[in-house]
């Protein structure tokens, strides 16, 4: 008959838990990050001599939760960008989980990021980067699905990283069983960034439930506009963030051109500019040939007055 | 435990406390055999010290309980949206507690419900060994002992199957390791284990590794058997094993 102490019971707990101490390769060190399926180290690659992100496995979810750690590793090594984290290495740890390794990104996350940032136009750049990587992936016919301020990391030289590609999907055929959802039909990513048509289980998910949540990424960047670059920007977060997914931006390419046009003060697709503002946009757009046009016209007038 | 993935999930099936109200004689006996498997031992704890009855008392009331749970459907009336299962065990537990004070010495003894004899009264004597301490609050209580009752029959799940897979080295090191507290707080060392038992730290890293994984294993299937639905299964690991479940 055995008996377990509490003490045994609360090792029992942790060792079951905790990763064996590494690999042949890689030393585990600390963990940094944890998510519903997997917890990553930070390592050291032995081989190269360098730092990397491990992530392996939580121990107690099942085989749905392994494939989907299978399946981000192929993903990840699908997409070679430098916005996208990359990926080196998969393998098993002794107790037989899988991982994958990764580059160790040094930075913070973008919400903790912009706390530092209060003008627009280098938020808007993040932005524009972030939006980059996204259509990136897209084009490779793979959706995020789970977009939001901490799975996006901001490097020390300002590089965009979007990371976590656990839930996204990669060029399933439409109305197939869904990675977003689990067997038991639990909807996974988070609210607040999740597409309405996500957050109801629909397995119509295409590039427009990323581009929701990148509207609302950029709802919360924006909060530092005024004037006519705030009502443009509000425009293209609700154009982003509507809730009938035809009325979005339909790529995420699209949605970083109307920013742009923002920043260059240029005309907006998704916001309908009083006439006024229109005047004064396009009078500041060609300033210059209007300032050389009107030197001239003074010029000639005063010519005239002085010649007669 | 789903051949091939040692780590996964058990495949969904009915769980006991579904099947326990199933018209299917053998379904329900089947159940209640895992039903008993996983609860006897808080439940002969939770009479035995919390209620403070002999040995002898302690061994019929188990028995006695479990019986009457099968024979008077008393599970008919468990609803999963309102407590865990063994909250509601629990609360039969203590009526029919109550109600033996009140009809002592009228209630029958034994039933269709075997739990080995030597069990109990080894269980009894692990009880007088190792001492436990009684709280004001029976729920958190009855968990513990609940919790300690599954480890345990993993651990003796463990240890059948690394006599069958001929583990002992495994099985030694995991008692040494993860179960002895005659150490104290602090772990020996690998490289200490290894020396103890004349084999290489790599072996003592693998035969470990082995070793864990196969306990979580049994865990989970058996927790598995326990819950009435994968939600309360994913809580329930977490609760168990670590905040790193589905």
């Amino acid at each position: 008959m055995t008996w377990i102490s509490d003490a045994a019971i609360e090792r029992l707990r942790a060792e079951t838990e905790a990763p064996p101490r590494g690999t042949d390769r890689y030393d585990l060190h600390g963990e940094i990050g944890r998510g519903g399926m997997g917890v990553v180290y930070r390592a050291y690659d032995r081989a190269l001599s360098r730092d990397v992100a491990l992530k392996v496995l939580a121990p107690s979810v099942g085989a749905e939760a392994e494939a989907r750690l299978r399946r981000e590793a192929r993903i990840l090594a699908a997409l070679e960008h430098p916005g996208i984290v990359a990926i080196h290495d998969v393998g098993s740890l002794a107790d037989g989980r899988p991982f994958y390794v990764m580059t160790l990104v040094r930075g913070e996350q973008l919400d903790g990021h912009v706390q530092r940032v209060p003008s627009l136009a280098p938020r808007l750049r993040l932005f524009d980067r972030l939006c980059d990587a996204v259509a990136f992936a897209h084009d490779a016919g793979v959706i995020h699905r789970d977009l939001k301020p901490s799975n996006i990391m901001i490097g020390r030289f300002g590089e965009v990283l979007v990371l976590d590609w656990g839930i996204a999907r990669a060029g399933q055929a439409a109305g197939a069983p869904d990675a977003h959802q689990t067997a038991d039909g639990t909807v996974l990513g988070t609210s607040g960034y999740m597409a309405p048509e996500q957050a109801e289980g629909s397995t119509a998910i295409d590039a427009t439930a990323d581009v929701f949540s990148l509207g609302a990424l950029l709802r919360d960047l924006a909060a530092v506009a005024s004037g006519r670059r705030r009502r443009a920007l509000d425009a293209i977060v609700a154009k982003a963030t509507a809730a009938d997914r035809r009325a979005r931006y339909q790529r995420a390419q699209d949605l970083a051109a109307d920013v742009r046009a923002v920043v260059d003060g240029e005309r907006v697709s998704a916001y309908a500019e009083p006439w006024f503002e229109r005047a004064g946009r396009l009078a500041w757009t060609y300033r210059t040939p209007i300032a050389l046009v009107a030197a001239y016209l003074l010029m000639r007038v005063a010519l005239l007055l002085w010649s007669r | 435990m789903s051949a091939g993935h040692p780590d996964a999930f058990p495949a969904t099936r009915p769980s006991i406390v579904r099947a326990i109200r199933s018209a299917d004689s053998t379904a329900r006996e089947r159940a209640l055999d895992a039903l008993t498997r996983a609860y006897w031992r808080p439940v002969y704890a939770y009479i035995r010290v919390r209620f403070g009855r002999t040995a002898e008392d302690a061994q019929d009331l188990t028995q006695e309980f479990f019986t009457r749970v099968l024979e008077h459907d008393s599970l008919a009336a468990y609803d999963p949206s309102r407590a865990r299962f063994r909250t509601f065990l629990r609360v039969c537990l203590d009526r029919f507690l109550a109600n033996e004070h009140r009809d002592e010495g009228r209630l029958k003894r034994g039933g269709s419900v075997r739990i080995e004899p030597l069990n109990l009264a080894a269980f009894d004597g692990e009880l007088a060994r190792h001492p436990i301490a009684v709280d004001n609050d029976p729920e958190r209580w009855f968990h513990r002992e609940w919790v300690r009752g599954l480890f345990a029959a993993a651990v003796d799940a463990l240890a059948a199957r690394a006599a069958h897979e001929q583990r002992d080295l495994a099985l030694a090191l995991f008692r040494r390791y993860d179960l002895d507290d005659d150490a104290g707080p602090e772990r020996p060392s690998y490289a200490a284990l290894a020396r103890s038992f004349e084999v290489s730290v790599n072996d003592v890293t693998n035969q470990l590794a082995w070793a864990r994984r196969t306990f979580r294993a049994i865990m989970l299937e058996r927790l598995r058997e326990l819950c009435d639905s994968d939600e309360e299964f994913r809580r329930e690991a977490r609760d168990l094993l670590g905040p790193g479940a589905a």
